[in-house]
């Protein structure tokens, strides 16, 4: 039951993602550590973790389309979810720095230490074990977005009035986590990590490792998805998203659904933030900025909501766009971004993937009724491609 | 006929929006297996009668029972379909960006739970009736197309065939046969009481001739309460039918 749900979730687009990412987290972390310098195919130090950071974004992206693109819920908050994962991780990796801190504290962090605290809060008990920080990470999230969509899903708030209250979310936990006295370093997070897993996280082959983690774990979140979207569960998802009301009257708990894809893709989310800290090397509270949130939309929109490869393609091609803007005009980035968001919903509304895929079952249609009027069977209705 | 010999009782409902009543001391009575039909003016509170009974609007006064025994008024929609009491809408609602076939996968009689769902393959069964369905709501070699590619007939024929895949006792039909050509609509009378032959149905429609075709009981709503009972000859001869309703 469960073996052919999976094998359903890998048709050949998919299995043609799963094996590139696959491949993409071999090769690379290969080319950086073993190519000698200077050789052409060598992927620079520096590009490793940057496409790292790439990486994480998209699973974040796709996280967001399964709720958005599959179940109609405009999540303008799902950077929350990143960021809680992101600080789970960061915690561990404070943890790790032990006594090696400015302060040689071997068991409060520096700035615990700056505060003048005398013993660790009681939420920073086991995050020097990894297992427990990776637990974390998938259940705080996870135990947010479930509270969270169980008092919204159950209450009926749907639409714009969902996507006030999960932008309110994110804002309230930006102002939460900006206080010092919350114990998760204020305004300036938590930095200057040491070790992940007793190995140095500045060192190649950590970073080439983390690299590879993520694209396999991007890998993963995909399947999962895939595996969601097409079995009849999927289904009932679009149903939601196109006829709420019908979805109800024919038996479905449409709130049960909504709260178990919000909460698949909070965690989804968390374990993207959890890799995305140790390769950018810091997480503040700026994570949880409601501009953060409302640029994981503008990804997936341009890239192609409900559609999984969609959101990634939109994700990496944005954020690397973004890092070439900043490097040469980064005053105008917030403008082009603006502006790409604008051009996408009016000129491409289904995004990057849909256009092509409308554009390939366009002329799909026109070679079959080609076909259809050079034959005989002239009563061969001329169907253009549906307009969904 | 006692509450506990019906399949759907209502007794004393009323229902107001900001004051004004939509439903006024309505009382009906559906029998097992049986056909009714349901006419009345716009605005005679036909739709908001329905929403009543599958969950939608709680009503302000009155009982709602199923089989004689279960509280409608209690529960919620997803509980009430599951009891066995299915839906058409007024305008057709059909999952416009799933296929025909994925319709009535949709609508099965299955498990209705989140994770049913996820491992949910049709089995043998399961695809027989839903090609027995695709037949008889004449759709079966347009099976693979989206919902949103069929006619507005056509949509209603497959929100019927939703109904049946969905096995319920109990069929509320709200205007069928609206956007249908004469030859479709007379096919639908001959599918519903076909249907009926085995449970109950409840057809609101303001085509006369469909609703001879029907040849049910015939009961007249008017200002959220029953006017008039009875065979379609009978109620047509009534003058405060013929006032309010058929004289207009
Ligand atoms: N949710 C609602 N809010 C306010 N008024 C409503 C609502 N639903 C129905 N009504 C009113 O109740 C009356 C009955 O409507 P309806 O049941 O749709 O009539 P019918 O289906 O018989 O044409 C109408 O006057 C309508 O405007
Ligand atoms: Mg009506």
């Amino acid at each position: 039951m469960i073996t052919q749900t999976l094998i359903r979730a890998l048709d050949r687009k998919a299995l043609f993602v799963v094996a590139l990412l696959l491949f993409i987290a071999v090769a690379v972390p290969v080319s950086n550590l073993y190519l000698p310098e200077g050789h052409p195919l060598r992927v620079p130090d520096h590009f490793v973790p940057l496409f790292g950071k790439y990486l994480t974004y998209a699973m974040l992206a796709l996280a967001l389309d399964l709720v958005w693109g599959y179940c109609g819920i405009l999540s303008l908050g799902h950077g929350a979810f990143f960021a809680l994962g992101g600080y789970a991780m960061g915690m561990y990796l404070m943890r790790q720095i032990g006594d090696r801190g400015v302060y040689a504290n071997p068991v409060l962090p520096d700035f615990m230490v700056f505060l003048n605290w005398k013993e660790l809060p009681w939420f920073w008990h086991g995050f020097d074990m990894f297992w427990f920080a990776a637990l974390m990470v998938v259940a705080v999230p996870g135990l947010l977005a479930f509270v969270f969509g169980w008092l919204a899903f159950r209450s009926r708030v749907t639409g714009v009035y969902l996507s006030i209250i999960s932008q309110a979310m994110t804002y309230a936990l930006l102002l939460a986590f900006f206080r010092n006295d919350m114990g998760f370093g204020g305004n300036n997070g938590l930095t200057d990590f040491k070790d992940i897993l007793g190995t140095p996280i500045q060192s190649g082959t950590t970073r080439a490792v983390l690299f590879a983690a993520s694209a396999i774990a991007l890998a993963l979140a995909f399947l999962v998805c895939s595996a969601i979207v097409r079995s009849k569960l999927g289904k009932v998802l679009v149903a939601v998203r196109d006829a709420e009301s019908r979805t109800r009257f024919l038996g479905y708990r449409v709130d049960n659904y909504k709260l178990f894809a919000f909460t698949a893709s909070a965690i989804i989310a968390g374990i993207a933030g959890a890799l995305y800290v140790p390769q950018v090397g810091i997480i503040n509270p700026g994570e949880f900025a409601p501009a953060n949130s409302i640029e994981i939309v503008i990804w997936t929109a341009v890239g192609g909501r409900g559609t999984l490869i969609g959101p990634i393609i939109g994700a990496v091609l944005v954020n690397a766009g973004k890092s070439w803007f900043t490097g040469v005009l980064p005053e105008f980035w917030l403008f082009a971004l603006g502006g790409l968001f604008v051009a996408v919903t009016i000129l491409l509304p289904k995004g990057i993937v849909g256009a092509f895929t409308g554009g390939w079952s366009a002329l799909k249609a026109r070679r079959a009724s080609a076909r259809a009027e050079e034959g005989t069977n002239l009563s061969g209705d001329l169907k253009t491609s549906p307009a969904e | 006929m006692g509450r506990q010999e019906t399949l759907l009782y209502l007794d004393g409902v009323s229902v107001s929006f900001d004051g004004f009543k939509a439903i006024n001391n309505l009382s009906l009575i559906v029998g097992h297996n049986e056909l009714q039909a349901i006419i009345g003016p716009n605005g005679a509170g036909k739709t908001t009668m329905m929403d009543i009974i599958t969950g939608k609007t709680r009503p302000d006064e009155g009982d709602v029972y199923f089989s004689g025994t279960v509280d409608l008024t209690k529960l919620d929609e997803a509980a009430i379909a599951e009891l066995g009491i299915g839906r058409k809408f007024q305008k057709p609602t059909v999952f416009e960006s799933h296929t025909i076939r994925d319709n009535l996968e949709l609508a099965l009689k299955k498990p209705r739970d989140v994770f049913s769902a996820w491992f949910y393959q049709p089995d043998d069964k399961d695809t027989a009736r839903i090609d027995e369905i695709l037949d008889m709501v004449r759709l079966t070699a347009r099976a693979q197309e989206l919902a949103a590619n069929l006619s507005h007939g056509q949509k209603q024929w497959l929100e019927i065939g939703m109904l049946l895949a969905q096995d319920p006792q109990l069929l509320l039909v709200d205007e069928p046969v609206a956007g249908m050509t004469d030859a479709e609509t007379v096919e639908t009378a001959k599918l519903l009481k076909d249907i009926a032959t085995t449970r109950s149905v409840v057809v609101v429609e303001h085509d006369m001739s469909f609703i001879r075709d029907l040849a049910a009981r015939v009961t007249v709503l008017a200002e959220g309460s029953v006017l008039a009972q009875g065979s379609l000859d009978h109620v047509s001869a009534d003058p405060r039918v013929i006032e309010s309703y058929l004289g207009r």
